[in-house]
C-alpha cells in the first residue's frame, strides 16, 4: 500500500470513526467529548486533503486511480470501491473538508443549549464521510453511494429539530422531490452499466465517442443517441441534488434544519454535488449537444427566476436559499457551454461566501433569539460589528463586486455564455446577465433591512444583542478572507492557465466547445480584469442592484410598499414561488394521496381484502356449511345413502 | 313343489320391509334392531333355497353362523339399548342424532 493509498483512507475513515464513536455512544459521550471527536476527525481529514492536494495539483504527483475491494459481484461484472484523485477531487476534498471543518467548530457555539447535541455531530460528520465519498469515487456506483449517503443525512439533519411539524414536512419534502432526481440518475447509471458494461470513469469515458453515434428508442419510433439519453438522466438526478428547477421546491423547506447545515449542506457541499458530476462526467456531455442544451437552459432559467423570489423574501434564511438555488443555476449553466472550469470555480468561490451569509445569518438568527424575520431587525451593525464586515464581505462576493472571489467566477460564466454558440445560449445570456442586478439588488435589501435601518426589534430582543463568542465568529473571518480574495489567487491557475491549471486533466472539453480557452486570449492577470470590468455591462448592473437597494429601503423606505400595492399581481405570483409549491402539493401530493386511496378503497380493501382474503375464507364457510347437511346424525339418513349406494353400484355393473 | 323364484320374492320382500322399517321408522330403536333381524333372515331364506336348488350344502352351513352372528347381535344391541335408555331416558331414533356435524 503506498502512501496516496493510506492518505485518501485516512481522509474518508476519520470523520466516518468520529461519526460512528459519537453515534453510538452518544448517551454515554459528553458535549465536550461529542465535539472534539468530530472536530478533530475532520480536521485531521482536512489537513490530510490540503497534502494531497498539493502533491497531485502543485508536486506533479500523476492522477491516481486504484481499486481499494471488491464491493460486490455478480457473474463476469464486478464492482468495486475506489478513489480516483486527480486535480478536480482533491480540490473538491479540500474545499469539502475546509467547510465541512469551520462548520463543526461554529457548531460547537450555535448547538450550545441543543438536547441533540451529540446526535448533531454525528450527523454532519457522516455527511462528511458520505460527500468525501462522493467526491473521490472511481466509479458511478461509489458515486451513488455517497450521492444517496448525502441525501439521507440531509434528511436527518433537516428535521432534526422533530418536533417541530415545519421541519419534519421540510425533511419529508427534500427526500421525496431527492428521490424524484435520484430516480433519473440511477436509471442513467442502469443505462451506462447496460451499454459500457462496466462502471468504472476511466472504461465509460474511454468509450464515450461511440456512445454518441449508438441510438436507442426511449419511446416507440423515436431514435435517440443513447449519450444523450444518459446524460440527461444522470443531469435528471443532478437537478434534484442540485436543486435545479423544477426539482428545486425542496431547498427553500430546507432552511427548517439548524443553520449550521444550511450553510455546510444546503449552500456549500451538498447542493454542489450536481455541479461536480457533471464536471466530472465532462467527456460524456461533451459529446452531447443536446444534453449540454438542456443544462444550459435549466441552469440559466434557475439562475434569473429562482433569484427574482429572493427579493420578496422575509425570512433571512430563505433569502440566502433561494440565492443558493440562483447560484446554483448559474454554475449549471456554465457546464452547459462546457465552461465546466467556470463552474467549478463558481462552486468554490460560492461555497466560502455562501456558507460565510449563512453562518452570519446564523450569527444575527442567534443573537435576536432565533427570530428569522428581517423586518424585526435593523442597525445590527452597532451591536455586530464583526458579523456586519463579513457578511458585508460576503454580499459582495455575491452580488460580483470586483475585486471580490464572486466577480471572477461570475463574470467568467457570464462571459463564457455570451461567447458560446450552443443552441440555447443567446436566451441564457440574458438570463445570466438579468441575474447580476436580481442577485445583488436582493443580497443588499437583505443586507440594509438587517444591519442598517431603524432598530424594529423589541425591547426585551435588543437588552440580549450582542457579538456571538468566537467559535461563532471565527468561522466567520476564516471564511471572509477567501470570500474577499480567493479569486484574485485562483482565477489565472483554475480558468485560464494555458496547461489547464488547477483543474488539469481531470475536465475534457471538445476543441470547439471551448469557450474559456478563447476567453484567455484577453486575459492580462486579475487586477486587470477586475479594472477592465468597470467598462462591462454585468458590473454595471450589479452596482445598480445595489443601488437600487439603497435607495429603496434606505433612501425612501416607503417606496417598497408602493411598489408592492401598484404590481399586487406579480407580488403574489413571487409570493407564490410561481405557484410549483402549491402545483406540487395539490397534484403531486394530494393527487397521490388521492391515487393510494383509491388504490387503498378498491384495490386492498375491496378486492384484496374482501374479495380474495375474506372471500376465500368465506367459501370454505359456504361450502362446510352445505356439507355439514350430509351429516345429519340420524342412522336412518346414514342406511338410505347406503342403499341408494349399493343400489346405484349394482345398476352401474349390471349395465 | 314351490318354484325357486316364490322363495326369492319372499326374500326380497322381507328384505325390503326390513330396510323400509330402518329407514321409515323414527320412533323406536328396538323396531329397528327387529329390522335388521328381518334383513338378515331374509338373506338367510335366500340361502337355504338357493343350497337346496344346487344341492350344496354350504349355503345351509352359511345360516347357521349368521344365525349366530345375528343373536349376538341381538344381545349386544339391546344390552347397548338399556344403556342408551339408562343414559338419555329415550329411545326416540329422532332424538338420537348426537353425532350431527
Amino acid at each position: 500500500m503506498n502512501q496516496l493509498q493510506t492518505i485518501i483512507y485516512a481522509i474518508v475513515l476519520f470523520p466516518l470513526l468520529g461519526s460512528t464513536i459519537v453515534g453510538l455512544w452518544n448517551k454515554k459521550i459528553s458535549c465536550r467529548g461529542a465535539h472534539w471527536v468530530t472536530t478533530i476527525g475532520v480536521a485531521i481529514s482536512f489537513v490530510l486533503s490540503l497534502y494531497l492536494c498539493y502533491q497531485i495539483v502543485f508536486a506533479g504527483v500523476p492522477t491516481y486511480n486504484f481499486n481499494a475491494y471488491i464491493w460486490g459481484g455478480s457473474g463476469s461484472y464486478q464492482f468495486n470501491i475506489g478513489f480516483l484523485l486527480d486535480n478536480l477531487s482533491t480540490t473538491m476534498l479540500v474545499v469539502v473538508n475546509f467547510v465541512s471543518l469551520l462548520v463543526h467548530i461554529y457548531s460547537i457555539g450555535y448547538m450550545r443549549e441543543d438536547d441533540g447535541y451529540q446526535r448533531f455531530f454525528s450527523y454532519i460528520s457522516l455527511f462528511t464521510f458520505a460527500m468525501l465519498m462522493l467526491v473521490s469515487a472511481n466509479n458511478f456506483l461509489q458515486l451513488y453511494f455517497g450521492w444517496e449517503g448525502v441525501g439521507l443525512v440531509s434528511y436527518l439533519l433537516i428535521g432534526f429539530w422533530f418536533k417541530k411539524e415545519t421541519a419534519n414536512f421540510g425533511s419529508l419534502k427534500a427526500f421525496i422531490v431527492n428521490r424524484v432526481g435520484d430516480f433519473g440518475f440511477i436509471l442513467g447509471i442502469a443505462a451506462v452499466f447496460n451499454y459500457v458494461g462496466n462502471v468504472d470513469y476511466v472504461s465509460v469515458f474511454n468509450i464515450a465517442p461511440s456512445l454518441a453515434t449508438q441510438t436507442m428508442t426511449v419511446f416507440p419510433h423515436t431514435h435517440w443517441s443513447v449519450l444523450t439519453v444518459i446524460c440527461i438522466l444522470l443531469f435528471i438526478g443532478a437537478m434534484g441534488k442540485s436543486a435545479q428547477m423544477p426539482l428545486h421546491v425542496w431547498l427553500p423547506e430546507s432552511m427548517e434544519g439548524p443553520t449550521p447545515i444550511s450553510a455546510l449542506i444546503h449552500a456549500a457541499t451538498m447542493v454542489t454535488a450536481g455541479v461536480y458530476m457533471v464536471a466530472r462526467m465532462s467527456p460524456l456531455y461533451e459529446f452531447s449537444e443536446v444534453a449540454l442544451s438542456v443544462v444550459l437552459i435549466v441552469g440559466a432559467t434557475g439562475a434569473l427566476f429562482t433569484g427574482i423570489l429572493a427579493i420578496v423574501q422575509n425570512d433571512i434564511k430563505r433569502v440566502v436559499a433561494y440565492s443558493t438555488l440562483s447560484q446554483l443555476g448559474y454554475m449549471v449553466a456554465a457546464l452547459g457551454v462546457s465552461a465546466y472550469a467556470a463552474g467549478i470555480f463558481h462552486l468554490f468561490t460560492h461555497a466560502f461566501f455562501k456558507a460565510l451569509l449563512f453562518l452570519a445569518a446564523g450569527s444575527v438568527i442567534i443573537a435576536m433569539h432565533h427570530e428569522q424575520d428581517m423586518r424585526k431587525m435593523g442597525n445590527l451593525r452597532k451591536y455586530m460589528p464583526v458579523t456586519y464586515v463579513c457578511f458585508l464581505i460576503g454580499a459582495l462576493a455575491l452580488a460580483a463586486i470586483p475585486p471580490f472571489a464572486g466577480f471572477y467566477s461570475k463574470d467568467a460564466i457570464i462571459e463564457a455564455i455570451h461567447h458560446a454558440l450552443i443552441p440555447g445560449a443567446s436566451y441564457a445570456y440574458y438570463c445570466v446577465l438579468l441575474g447580476t442586478f436580481v442577485t445583488a439588488f436582493y443580497i443588499f435589501r437583505a443586507f440594509f433591512l438587517v444591519f442598517h435601518t431603524e432598530e424594529r426589534m423589541d425591547e426585551h430582543t435588543r437588552a440580549g444583542l450582542r457579538e456571538s463568542t468566537w467559535v461563532v465568529w471565527l468561522p466567520l473571518v476564516l471564511l471572509a478572507i477567501p470570500s474577499a480574495i480567493a479569486g484574485i489567487f485562483l482565477v489565472g491557475t483554475i480558468l485560464y492557465s494555458p496547461t489547464g491549471g488547477l483543474l488539469g486533466t481531470s475536465i475534457f472539453i471538445l476543441p470547439q466547445n471551448n469557450v474559456l480557452a478563447s476567453l484567455a486570449i484577453d486575459y492580462h492577470g486579475p487586477l486587470l480584469l477586475a479594472l477592465d470590468s468597470v467598462f462591462s455591462l454585468p458590473c454595471w448592473l450589479a452596482v445598480g442592484g445595489i443601488f437600487v437597494a439603497w435607495l429603496l429601503y434606505i433612501k425612501f423606505p416607503r417606496a417598497p410598499a408602493y411598489f408592492v400595492e401598484k404590481f399586487s399581481l406579480i407580488y403574489k405570483v413571487l409570493l407564490a414561488k410561481y405557484g410549483f409549491d402549491d402545483f406540487n402539493q395539490v397534484v403531486f401530493a394530494r393527487g397521490s394521496l388521492k391515487l393510494a386511496k383509491v388504490f387503498f378503497e378498491v384495490g386492498d380493501v375491496k378486492i384484496l381484502d374482501h374479495d380474495l382474503v375474506d372471500g376465500s375464507g368465506r367459501f370454505i364457510a359456504w361450502c362446510s356449511a352445505n356439507l355439514r347437511k350430509l351429516q345429519s346424525g340420524y342412522l336412518y339418513h346414514y342406511a338410505f345413502a347406503m342403499i341408494i349406494g349399493v343400489l346405484v353400484l349394482l345398476a352401474w355393473l349390471l349395465w | 313343489m314351490i318354484s325357486l323364484s316364490a322363495y326369492l320374492i319372499l326374500s326380497a320382500i322381507v328384505f325390503g320391509l326390513g330396510l323400509a322399517g330402518i329407514v321409515i321408522n323414527r320412533k323406536n330403536v328396538i323396531i329397528l334392531l327387529m329390522c335388521v333381524e328381518l334383513l338378515l333372515l331374509a338373506v338367510n331364506t335366500n340361502f337355504v333355497a338357493f343350497s337346496h336348488y344346487f344341492h350344496d350344502i354350504a349355503g345351509q352351513v352359511f345360516v347357521f353362523f349368521i344365525l349366530t352372528v345375528a343373536a349376538a347381535e341381538a344381545a349386544i344391541g339391546l344390552a347397548i339399548l338399556i344403556v342408551l335408555f339408562r343414559g338419555r331416558k329415550t329411545i326416540d331414533v329422532d332424538k338420537l342424532n348426537t353425532l350431527k356435524g
